[in-house]
């Protein structure tokens, strides 16, 4: 099948790419547009590294054929970090060492970034809910968990 | 159907490095025309942190801010050998090179502070901020930029070192195993506590509770680390993980992180630790070693644990909930329950 | 004391300015914003990408292989056999005079496991290597397999080295032994006699990022590969010998990687990239896919530990004999080395007299083990400290006082015959017991690692 553009909104700039059919959004971040803060895991749904927000919901991008995101908006990590500095959720993680191989982070952080948009304060029930989908082989969670918390209390007194 | 509780414990020892075929780090310092201080490498850093560690090293030794302290790995052009980072190794074999290298550097450093401020290299100091002053007298100094400027300048000095350490093959002798294998011991001692449910075998982990013994913790946030994250990989491998379910069978191998089975968040313990600090003579600034020991002690403390929980001793890991289904129709435990509801 | 030591104990007592602060992560701010560059985020115009055929079966003979309809998959550049690799068989620890080699980078006329390289393909894109692997049509002769180590020890078990054994040889014995004091005396004095098996499962390392590497040339005719191993020297040395080219050649870039935990010291995507890089002048990316990381990437190894203690009524175990089995898969790999590393923790933090060790390394048909965190130890803890457990109730003591009472202290003698000399398992028992409101009765909190209080 012959490729076709797809137009979409790519953290607040409106994109056109040229791609087969079942292309998908993973593949175009990474190897069209060479945005590469969105990592490639598993590219079977299974780790959650790939995780970019579709009209502010959390989706993995290694599963969603970027046809299907035709017109919609899209935001990567990229598009939360500030040209100096951190995003508040960011600077969490940093302070509270909810990081170490880095791997997942950018996946756990677009995850926590939907979850305080839409529950400003939400319980740590709330934020293993939230990130269930997402594997950290490092952490053991409890920081993530931490900086998520974190996170909350900085974005609300922001 | 009933939840039974248990606790166990579990004490253990971790060596610090191998000798197989010795088993060297080196490290190279040198001082930019600025004062900035880069230590080249070829170590990796997985995650656990030693590109900051080995910076802490690194700028304790030469007596300058930890800013001015740059790290440049991994490329095997620039940084001289590393075996590697396994066998809780890299922040001892490498710290120890940068120990050596950074004291060459610090001796160049001095040597030319001494000219610029008139004054023996045995009255100076360093204050960690930046200065070099003479000892008695603080506001006799120089800074680490007009010093670097000054050196490369005015003397044509470099300042750099290099620094080397190997632990030494020791062959094994094949009649009785004699070896020297590792450098030091770390210790830690582990205790769980879990709850059964005898209706589906499943094993909740309520906490794990430990005492970490590491030598000197270069950074107490990244040993914290090690430990929590170690915590919950040891639990992971008492209760979930295989790639062979029905070992020895070869079958039902997984290949996904739908198939093979990884807790999340939601299995968290509560996790809790002291570090003790017992310094080892051989480490750096008495290092020991934490990055592999912390996933070890947790397995045996969970399935002492479970045994405890339901009173048969289980002798294998993961122990799965069919497993414990298994061990429950031996549990004197669960006799008992049934006995007393009928 | 020596020189060393006293000047040690100077550094231990200063004032720290850096070293022992919670300092933040160097690498944090990257990590935060993804702009840490991972391997597989390094791409350069007109890479080409690696998959491999590989064996379907356990076990067996390689009859034929056939690339026609391959080859006409678009994309599709070059296949690689073991024709093409210098060196074809290897074994990783040869830098270190572990042999003899035996791992071949491709399959030459037989496969030990599923998952076993055949052949690479290198096309322009992952799709049509994909592609075109799938498209190769491969002849193979089923063998019978063994997956048991005590099975592959058996007479009639299959044979899978070519040195006609189902185990490592370690300087001419079948295992790696520890002969310490005399164990059989020692079980004569005993009161108790406590036996028991220990198992533990294979196990992957499951890290987030797979294994990949990128090789690139260079207009100086050298070849840069930037890679997550987790020892960048000893996997460029063993790239240059496999591919038998001068050290000279290769430059090796890394440092970050997502996830290890042993998983990354095999060496076994550079050599063949790098092969495809020379055989093409292009740069390559060979990168695991999810499903290759969980199948036939290594594994933790699974270890079967028959144990026998004697052990005295008041607690003190006098004689160990452990009987243990590496279950290596169908290759070296580390195992070898995990297998000595194991014999000399086998007593784990206690002290025993009578010591008697036969560790195996064993071959069977499974995909090779090799390093994961804890190595050879994490059997040898699970075990002890299981079997400590064991003891304590067999004899009808607290698991903590058996324990205490076993502990190594300064200046003993491990069954290796090493003496101990940072000893704090005592300190780190009761400051466990202490967090936990436990309460340890007077004559255990007394005793303390660095000397034994008198009788």
């Amino acid at each position: 099948m012959p490729s076709r553009i797809v137009a979409f909104n790519l953290n607040g700039r409106d994109v056109e790419v040229m791609v087969k059919p079942l292309t998908t959004l993973q593949t175009v971040l990474r190897e069209h547009l060479h945005l590469t803060a969105t990592k490639s895991g598993c590219r079977q749904g299974g780790c959650g590294t790939c995780t970019v927000l579709v009209n502010g919901e959390p989706m993995l991008s290694c599963l969603l054929p970027v046809e299907d995101i035709a017109g919609q908006k899209v935001v990567t990590l990229e598009g939360i970090t500030p040209i100096e500095g951190l995003h508040p959720i960011q600077q969490a993680f940093f302070d509270n060492y909810a990081i170490q191989c880095g791997y997942c982070s950018p996946g756990v952080i677009m995850v926590i970034k939907a979850l305080l948009d839409r529950n400003p304060n939400p319980t740590r029930q709330e934020i293993m809910d939230a990130i269930a989908g997402n594997v950290c082989r490092c952490t053991g969670y409890e920081p993530i968990l931490r900086a998520a918390e974190d996170a909350a209390r900085r974005l609300q007194s922001a | 159907m009933a939840k039974l509780r248990g606790t166990g414990i579990a004490a253990v020892n971790y060596p610090t490095g191998m000798n197989l075929g010795g088993d060297p780090s080196q490290a190279l310092i040198h001082a930019t025309t600025t004062g900035t201080f880069v230590i080249s490498l070829s170590s990796t850093d997985l995650g656990q942190g030693l590109k900051t560690v080995i910076a802490q090293i690194g700028a304790e030794t030469l007596g300058v801010p930890f800013e001015n302290v740059l790290i440049d790995t991994a490329d095997t052009d620039t940084g001289p050998h590393c075996m590697g980072t396994f066998a809780s190794r890299a922040t001892h074999r490498v710290g120890n090179a940068v120990i050596m290298a950074a004291k060459e550097a610090r001796k160049a450093m001095l040597e030319v502070a001494a000219e610029e401020l008139e004054v023996s290299p045995d009255d100076l100091d360093t204050d960690g901020k930046g200065n070099i002053f003479v000892k008695g007298s603080p506001e006799r100094k120089i800074d680490i930029t007009s010093l670097a400027l000054a050196a490369h300048f005015k003397y044509g000095r470099t300042i750099s070192g290099r620094g080397m350490y190997i632990k030494p093959k020791s062959p094994v002798d094949p009649e009785t195993g004699k070896m020297d294998p590792d450098s030091t011991e770390a210790h830690a001692c582990v205790v769980a506590e879990v709850e059964v449910d005898t209706e589906t075998g499943e094993v909740t982990v309520i906490s794990l509770k430990s005492a970490y013994e590491v030598g000197r913790q270069v950074n107490p946030a990244l040993v914290h680390g090690q430990i929590v994250g170690g915590a919950f990989m040891g639990m992971s491998h008492a209760l979930y993980e295989t790639t062979a379910p029905y070992y020895p069978s070869p079958d039902h191998a997984p290949g996904s992180f739908s198939e093979y089975i990884i807790p999340g968040p939601h299995e968290l313990p509560h996790i809790e630790s002291v570090v003790l600090e017992y310094p080892s003579v051989n480490g750096p600034y008495g290092v020991k070693g934490v990055g592999e020991m912390t996933a070890n002690a947790p397995i045996p403390a969970i399935v002492n644990a479970v045994s405890n929980a339901i009173g048969v001793r289980l002798t294998e890991y993961p122990i799965t909930p069919e497993k414990i289904l298994r061990a429950l129709e031996k549990s004197p435990k669960v006799k008992q329950l049934a006995e007393n509801r009928s | 004391m020596s020189e060393v030591a006293s000047e040690v104990i100077r550094e231990m007592k200063r004032e720290f300015k850096v070293v022992g602060k919670s300092v933040p992560r160097r690498d944090g701010i990257g990590h935060v914003t993804g702009k840490t560059v991972y391997v597989d985020d390094i791409s350069f115009p007109g890479m080409l990408h690696l998959k491999m055929v590989r064996s379907p079966i356990h076990h067996g003979i390689i009859r034929n292989v056939d690339f026609s309809e391959a080859e006409k998959v678009p994309g599709f550049v070059r296949v690689l056999t073991h024709r093409d690799v210098p060196k074809n068989i290897y074994t990783i620890l040869c830098l270190i005079g572990v042999g003899p080699d035996e791992e071949p980078v491709l399959a030459v006329d037989r496969v030990l496991y599923k998952g076993e390289p055949i052949a690479a393909i290198v096309a322009e894109t992952e799709e049509a290597a994909m592609e075109a692997v799938s498209r190769v049509k491969l002849d193979l002769e089923e063998l019978p397999a063994v997956f048991d180590v005590e099975e592959a020890l058996k007479p009639d078990a299959p044979i899978l080295k070519p040195w006609g054994t189902n185990y490592f040889i370690y300087e001419g014995h079948h295992c790696r032994r520890v002969r310490f004091g005399d164990v059989e005396k020692g079980f004569a004095q005993a009161d108790y006699i406590i036996e028991e098996v220990y198992n533990t499962s294979p196990i992957e390392h499951a890290p987030t990022e797979t294994t990949a590497c990128v090789a690139k040339p260079e207009p100086d005719g050298r070849y840069t590969v930037y890679t997550n191993t987790q020892a960048l020297f000893f996997t460029m040395d063993n790239t240059a010998l496999i591919l038998q080219v001068p050290f000279s050649k290769l430059h090796f870039v890394g440092g970050t990687v997502g996830g290890g935990f042993g998983g990354k010291v095999d060496v076994i995507t550079e050599p063949i990239a790098t092969l495809a890089a020379m055989k093409t002048g292009r740069p390559v990316k060979f990168k695991y896919t999810r499903e290759e990381e969980m199948r036939v990437s290594s594994t933790r190894s699974a270890w079967r530990m028959y144990f026998k203690d004697g052990v005295m009524k008041d607690g003190r175990i006098i004689a160990r004999k452990v009987i243990s089995y590496a279950d290596s898969g169908a290759y070296n790999r580390h195992t070898p080395y995990a297998v000595t590393k194991h014999a000399a923790n086998i007593a784990g933090p206690y002290t025993i007299p009578n010591v008697y060790i036969d560790a195996y390394c064993v071959y069977t048909n499974r995909q090779p083990a090799s390093a994961m965190r804890g190595f050879g130890v994490t059997p040898a803890s699970f075990a002890v400290e299981c079997q400590m457990d064991k003891i304590a109730e067999t004899i009808g003591m607290d698991p903590w006082e058996i324990r205490f009472i076993n502990a190594y202290r300064n200046g003993d003698m491990r069954p290796h015959q090493k003496v101990v000399e940072d000893a704090t398992l005592i300190e780190v028992m009761k400051a466990a017991a202490e967090l936990v409101g436990h309460k340890l009765p007077e004559h255990l909190l007394k005793m303390h690692s660095w000397d034994r209080e008198k009788a």
